[in-house]
């Protein structure tokens, strides 16, 4: 269940950036379509930082959950700051700022999966 | 589309926008990576954290001198950033037990798909670029229009 959760975040999060960088491509200012894919990615982020406490606090695992919970932390914090720095951008590298951070996004939930199962890399 | 801000040729806008982005996630990653390492397993590879600790700190004052276009300080934050990461990565080569415990920096960074190794000469190139617009020489009319056009 945790691997669907974690690589389902992660595809939405590359989908959302590869929607972000058509929007640069195409020199597209900022739109509201792409503010919904944020938002939606930010709720599964919160979603995903709720479930994997919850998960932690109920695994008898040795799970490292400083890291996994920081981790979490950070993937909730991102979206919102990429789109605030990148709405104030008029030019088309405004929607390149959320292309850079939803790619961050995507790494960060393979790395929390990773930290889940215990792999340290 | 060239009213960008108050300064739109600095190095916080357009392309630098997003050059920033990235930086903010290495400040980040570099940095928090450093603290866990420090705070959890300091004893077992001091240089190595030390060293991500450095990295982390080079990386927070590029990200933060880009963004208000402090641009002597990116200069030297990048730069020292290059340096950082070609003798890093050299010496993680020769030596491997230097550095037992990885750093943004060991093997040019490869860890991170090769990103520390081409940030810098990025950023260095951006600085290049933004310059004449600031220094006001005879390109900047020039930077102006085409800023407008194509970004």
């Amino acid at each position: 269940m945790t691997d669907a959760a974690a690589n389902s975040v992660a595809w939405l999060a590359v989908a959302v950036a590869a929607f972000a960088a058509w929007h640069t491509v195409r020199r597209q200012p900022f739109s509201n379509p792409l503010f919904y894919a944020a938002a939606v990615l930010e709720i599964a982020l919160i979603a995903m930082l709720v479930g994997g406490c919850i998960a932690l606090a109920g695994t008898s695992r040795d799970v490292d959950g400083v890291l996994f919970v920081s981790y979490l932390g950070t993937l909730v914090v991102i979206p919102p700051a990429a789109v605030l720095w990148g709405i104030a951008e008029k030019s088309r590298w405004g929607t390149g700022v959320v292309v850079v951070a939803m790619l961050t996004v995507a790494v960060l939930c393979v790395r929390v999966l990773q930290i889940w199962k215990g792999i340290n890399v | 589309m060239s009213d960008t801000g108050p300064n739109p040729t600095g190095t916080a806008h357009g392309f630098g926008r997003a050059l920033v982005a990235v930086y903010a996630v290495f400040a980040l990653a570099a940095s928090a990576r450093s603290l866990y390492q420090l705070a959890t397993k300091a004893d077992e590879a001091p240089v190595a954290y030390a060293l991500s600790a450095l990295a982390g700190v080079v990386y927070i004052v590029a990200t933060f001198a880009l963004a208000t276009d402090r641009r002597l300080l990116a200069t030297a934050a990048i730069g020292f950033e290059l340096v950082g990461v070609m003798s890093v990565g050299a010496l993680s080569l020769v030596d491997g037990s230097l550095f037992p415990d990885q750093t943004v920096w060991s093997d040019f960074g490869a860890g991170y798909v090769f990103i520390p190794l081409v940030l810098p000469f990025v950023g260095l190139w951006w600085l290049r670029r933004t310059r004449s617009g600031t220094r006001g020489q005879a390109k900047a009319p020039r930077t102006h229009t085409t800023r407008g056009r194509n970004h």
